[in-house]
């Protein structure tokens, strides 16, 4: 069977919690070999889509295929196997608290090979390396920053070198320091893997800094797409307001309700 | 009219939602129960967890043990004294403990220290994302964190309760042999001659496994069920102490009915 060009493909997918839609008539491209940024503001359903990616939800319409195979229809032991060609990087690392560093990258790696120990030592420092912190591995993740903690996430989601790589929000909570590094690495892990990223985040500098395509999302639906200088250049109204960070816009300031007027009293009495 | 209504409303919806969690739970514990086969090939998971588990809770049990064997010295000489049977001290002090108070106490102790940690423990991974990230790493943690927590559990329990139940007699021993002056050789040979080691020993191990089947796996379920953030887990733990105990005396009066008709 041919390769199909694009790693995940999305069609016609719906989702809600109960009563509550998050994502509606969806479709979205993630060709190979690329880093795709799906951006939006908290809650308009971009980590969902990870999750739906992931097989972790499953939707109530359309479907999600990753490499040809389509995800919701899986049962616990494919849905596994096609998860080892994945990897994901938590918002907050996920790190497993009672292993030091050098036990959670390897934690993949002995969990899903039976390769000897003195290979997977040298698995695990060439990861930990490529984060930068081969020296650390003796720490706990109670020992290291936040910044750190999401490097050795980063090194644990590549252990088993995945087809694709998903990102939720890798930037929150960094210093712009910490911020520079993740991103670098985010590209130079995709290019060196030969990869698919697919990276959801609410950072406009750093994600424009290093995808090759981007989604804009707003209430579930795909408000805009292209590359970031596309991006940079549109006129719609959301992608302006998020990219140029302003106030007010298609996203209101104030939330849905009552004029102030009307809570003050102030109409009744004129 | 309506407070009537909202009350046999908020009713129906309190039974349906229990009985929703009984499902759940019962779901659960066979998925459990069907992953827990592939562990006997990583024992290592297993003894890990007893030798955590045991730690967490040998020391309040064996202090916990010695006391309550000191009390039934007391106040089983008090009372064999006003019938001139203070011999029977000794048989008394280990019919008490092997039947009933091993392995109750035991269970009540282990769900306040070890299952409150193992809820605590499990609800924290939760809200820190580590069992979702286990899942996107294709590894069940049904598979590689409840299930070897809850047959350590099952496995320490009575062998806690054994403790318990040694220290206890030994305490028994200081108290109405060393310290009133029962006789010791009718202290250690009514004991011998009255304890049956099928009736008695091995109902009180029958009922320490059973308790640890119960208490393991309502502190585990409680983890894996709670809301993932710091108020959830703290009700999370509340509640395994409270369901656990009450699910001990229960079974308890339930397995004593059967056990000794």
């Amino acid at each position: 069977m041919a390769p199909v060009s694009n790693l995940v493909e999305i069609r016609n997918l719906q989702f809600s919690y109960g009563e509550r839609a998050i994502l509606s008539d969806l479709r979205m491209d993630f060709p190979r070999g690329k880093v795709i940024a799906v951006m939006g503001g908290s809650g308009s359903g971009k980590t969902t889509i990870l999750r739906l990616i992931g097989g972790q939800l499953h939707p109530q319409a359309g479907h999600v295929s990753v490499d040809g195979e389509l995800i919701d229809t899986l049962d616990t032991k494919n849905l596994y196997r096609v998860r080892r060609r994945m990897g994901m990087l938590f918002q907050h690392g996920a790190l497993f608290t009672d292993l030091s560093v050098y036990d959670n990258v390897a934690f993949p790696l002995r969990e899903h090979t039976k390769l000897p120990e003195s290979l997977i030592r040298d698995l695990v420092l060439m990861k930990l390396n490529a984060v930068g912190l081969r020296n650390a591995a003796s720490l706990k993740p109670s020992e290291i920053s936040g910044g750190m903690a999401r490097r050795v996430a980063l090194a644990r989601t590549i252990a088993l070198d995945p087809q694709l790589i998903m990102y939720d929000e890798p930037f929150a909570g960094l210093d712009p320091i910490s911020m520079g590094v993740t991103a670098n690495l985010i590209r130079k892990l995709n290019d060196a893997l030969g990869s698919t990223s697919i990276l959801v985040s609410h950072d406009v500098h750093e994600s424009f800094s290093i995808a090759d395509y981007v989604y804009f999302l707003s209430r579930g639906k795909i408000v805009a797409h292209g590359t970031p200088a596309e991006m940079m250049k549109s006129d719609d109204p959301y992608v302006k307001q998020f990219v140029n960070a302003e106030t007010d816009g298609p996203v209101p300031f104030h939330y849905p309700g009552r004029s102030l007027a009307e809570d003050l009293g102030v109409e009744a009495a004129q | 009219m309506m407070a009537v209504r909202n009350s046999v409303e908020a009713l129906g919806r309190g039974v349906r939602e229990w009985i929703g969690s009984l499902g759940y739970a019962a779901r659960m514990f066979g998925a459990m129960l069907r992953v827990s086969g592939g562990l006997w090939r990583r024992l290592r998971l297993i003894t890990d967890q007893i030798h955590f588990i045991g730690n967490y809770s040998l020391v309040i049990i064996a202090v916990s043990g010695l006391f309550v064997g000191f009390v039934l010295g007391l106040q089983g000489y008090y009372t064999l004294n006003k019938y001139g049977s203070e011999q029977a001290l000794g048989l008394l002090v280990a019919l008490s403990l092997t039947r009933e108070l091993g392995p109750v106490v035991t269970a009540l102790l282990f769900a306040g220290r070890a299952g409150t940690s193992l809820t605590a423990e499990i609800g924290l991974m939760k809200a820190g994302e580590q069992l979702s990230a286990m899942e996107m790493m294709a590894v069940n943690p049904l598979q590689r964190v409840i299930a070897p927590r809850f047959w350590a559990g099952v496995i320490a329990m009575p062998i806690l309760a054994a403790i318990f139940s040694a220290v206890g007699v030994i305490g028994g021993y200081i108290v109405g042999v060393r310290m009133i002056g029962v006789d010791e050789g009718a202290f250690w040979s009514q004991m011998q001659g009255g304890v049956d080691i099928w009736k008695d020993v091995a109902n009180g191990v029958v009922k320490s496994i059973v308790f640890g089947f119960a208490v393991t796996f309502i502190a585990l379920y409680q983890g894996y069920e709670a809301q993932p953030t710091p108020e959830g887990v703290a009700r999370a733990t509340t509640r395994t102490v409270v369901i656990a105990s009450l699910t001990v005396l229960w079974l308890d009066f339930l397995l004593t009915a059967l056990m000794f008709n």
